[in-house]
């Protein structure tokens, strides 16, 4: 049984130390280990491809994660107002929602974005009759508004779970306390959600930064991190593509363990409070 | 102090000596009507207890009185103005919480200001700081006031949220079950803080319990609730001694009860029957007519028991003793009435010594002692 479970881990986590070894050889080869070296990081870091890739998934990373946080809390609270029924049903298609594959997540937003930009694109020619009219395209912005889409039923979900583990005896202590309704959600709410908003922006965060499929059928012309890695590797994996997936591993691993670590220092803060 | 009793004017000058009262307020939940048609004035300056079993409705009044719960219909008056539409942030009341809820994510100094923050215009910062220690000598934690909330204690907290509340100089001071929490010990030590406050603040407290021995230490008034309705109001020394009803006279106190029906009245006395035909006096302790199916009512501490048999005195047995220092308890047994408890003082027993368990007795009351009282 142990054995088992050392061969399931090392079926698990062998390809990946390989990549992390093979990140630091010296050699320029993929199967032979000829010696220490960081050279294929600096190589990847100068590389002005990678580069803007990078700067693509970090800036859409960003930007994706910010709105999800802002419209999933809001979302999340609004939630919090509902019963029965209906609530029951917003709950069932959130948690779908994130468990929807993303290769269906990523074929339906094509197809969806295709249908508006058809309809709003000829709109826009007859605004504008100059021939100047901006026509909307797959891009930048396609791939932020996928993201966000789909990070925000993460965020959703994970406030959900911080807003029901609320005392909700703190909200109408805050009124008793002449706060008003604005007043109380800066001081009380927002304080207390908050460790669960920045472990939510953390985790779209990684999440954009790391996909491959959604950005893959929205990305149009523009090419992210992942995509950058996975039309390279066609021309044969080089240690460059190693040392690129290490760095990604580790930004990515670093920012999940910072949310988990800030989601249990909050959950322990509000737990103690006696309610 | 000025008693009112149930009906009274909430306008007027009749009202002047009410810091808050309610007028046929009514709360409906679904269909469930959580406060019938209360009507009740608060006295200013006044220890009131709300007293009852849980769902009798007494948190619904007190959670009116905040502002958390708006009335399905009547009216809530608050020094002299109609407040059922005004939100809990615009009224000049302040809640201890039943679990204190107090703010995690602050300091206990900063839970304290959190009121006075709130104030329009903001006071000054020396001003606000002045207050909070003001606050936390009142309630004998001076120099916590930079400790997180989790770092203190169960009966600390309980005094913080008491600070947080009084910091406010609130017009009433409400209290939801505020020592549930607590244990026995510090419940007494905590019952005595808040009435020695009450009393250096002035301010009306309103206190909601289940727990009759809290409500009958620490009040002024006491108001007893069923099922949405108020039963009873007034001091706890009158509750004890004249019960409007059964479930008054079983709520505040022990007693022992003796079904039976109204044969005549004279007076103030009565004299009932009981099912096995035993004939029994006693004082009118409500308007019932003869006919009327009625429960004697006789306190513990009113019977006294002898070894010689005496006019009017019962014959009993001694089933069972238990010895609670400054008083005895026995439980005997009556032929007819079956079990009565009794309540014998030590300095009784001195000369004659306790009764042992099988033993025979006499147990004899004053008429006066012993109330009649309607079923409901």
């Amino acid at each position: 049984m142990r054995l088992y479970a050392l061969a399931v881990f090392g079926f698990l986590y062998l390809p990946i130390a390989i990549i992390a070894l093979f990140s630091f050889n010296a050699g320029r080869h993929a199967s032979q280990f000829a010696g220490f070296s960081t050279q294929w990081y600096g190589k990847a870091l100068a590389n002005p491809f990678v580069m803007e890739a990078l700067w693509t998934s970090v800036s859409v990373a960003f930007a994706s994660a910010l709105i999800a946080s802002v419209f999933g809390t809001m979302a999340a609270l609004a939630l919090q107002g509902m019963r029965g029924r209906v609530r029951a049903i917003a709950d069932a298609l959130i948690y779908i929602a994130v468990m929807v594959p993303g290769i269906v997540i990523g074929i339906a937003t094509l197809i969806a974005l295709v249908t508006l930009f058809g309809w709003i694109n000829p709109l826009l020619a007859r605004l504008a009759p100059e021939g100047a009219a901006p026509q909307l395209g797959m891009g930048h912005g396609t791939l932020i508004a996928a993201h966000a889409l789909f990070s925000m039923a993460l965020v959703i979900l994970i406030l959900r779970a911080r807003l029901e583990g609320m005392d909700r005896a703190l909200i109408e202590a805050s009124a008793d306390l002449y706060a008003p309704p604005l007043a109380t959600f800066r001081q009380v709410t927002l304080p207390m959600i908050f460790p669960g908003i920045l472990a939510g922006f953390l985790l779209s965060f990684t999440f954009s930064f790391d996909d491959f499929i959604i950005a893959f059928f929205v990305a149009g012309s523009e090419t992210t991190l992942p995509i950058y890695v996975f039309s390279s590797i066609r021309r044969g994996v080089t240690p460059e593509i190693n040392a690129i997936g290490t760095m990604v591993l580790g930004a990515s691993l670093v920012l999940l363990i910072a949310a988990q670590l800030i989601l249990r220092r909050g959950r322990r803060a509000a737990g103690k409070d006696g309610g | 102090m000025q008693r009112i009793t149930g009906s009274f004017e909430t306008s007027g000058r009749d009202g002047e000596g009410l810091i808050a009262a309610f007028r046929a307020a009514t709360k409906r939940f679904g269909d469930v009507v959580a406060a019938d048609a209360l009507t009740l004035g608060i006295v200013r300056g006044e220890f009131l207890s709300f007293l009852g079993p849980s769902g009798c409705g007494k948190t619904t009044a007190l959670r009116m009185l905040a502002g958390f719960e708006t009335p399905t219909s009547g009216e809530v008056f608050l020094d002299g103005e109609e407040v059922s539409a005004v939100p809990p942030y615009r009224r000049p009341v302040n809640m201890v919480f039943q679990h204190y809820a107090l703010f995690p994510h602050l300091t206990v100094a900063q839970n304290i200001a959190y009121g006075l923050w709130q104030r329009r215009p903001r006071p000054e910062r020396a001003e606000i700081a002045r207050q909070v220690d003001r606050a936390l000598a009142m309630v004998r934690l001076s120099g916590f006031g930079p400790r997180r909330i989790w770092e203190m204690s169960g009966g600390q907290q309980q005094r913080v949220a008491l600070a947080r509340a009084i910091v406010n100089e609130p017009k009433i001071l409400l209290l939801d079950e505020p020592l549930a929490a607590l244990d026995r010990k510090l419940r007494r030590e905590m019952q005595i803080e808040l009435q020695t406050l009450q009393r250096e603040l002035g301010i009306t407290f309103v206190l909601v319990t289940h727990d009759q021995e809290e409500a009958l230490s620490m009040s002024d008034r006491i108001c007893i609730m069923r099922g949405g309705r108020i039963v009873q109001i007034g001091a706890p020394a009158d509750l004890y001694d004249r019960p409007h009803n059964r479930y008054v006279a079983d709520f505040v106190g022990k007693s022992n009860f003796v079904d039976g029906v109204l044969r005549e009245v004279s007076g103030a006395l009565g004299r009932i029957e009981t099912a096995q035909g035993l004939g029994l006096g006693g004082r009118m302790g409500g308007p019932v007519a003869p006919g009327a199916r009625v429960t004697l009512s006789i306190r513990p501490e009113q019977i006294g028991l002898a070894r010689a048999a005496q006019p009017g005195a019962e014959p009993v047995s001694v089933v069972n003793r238990i010895f609670l220092g400054e008083h005895t308890e026995y439980l005997v047994r009556h032929a007819q009435l079956g079990d009565l408890l009794v309540l014998v003082p030590r300095q009784a027993e001195a000369g004659a010594g306790g009764f042992a368990p099988g033993e025979s007795a006499f147990a004899s009351w004053h008429p006066d002692a012993a109330l009649i009282l309607p079923q409901d």
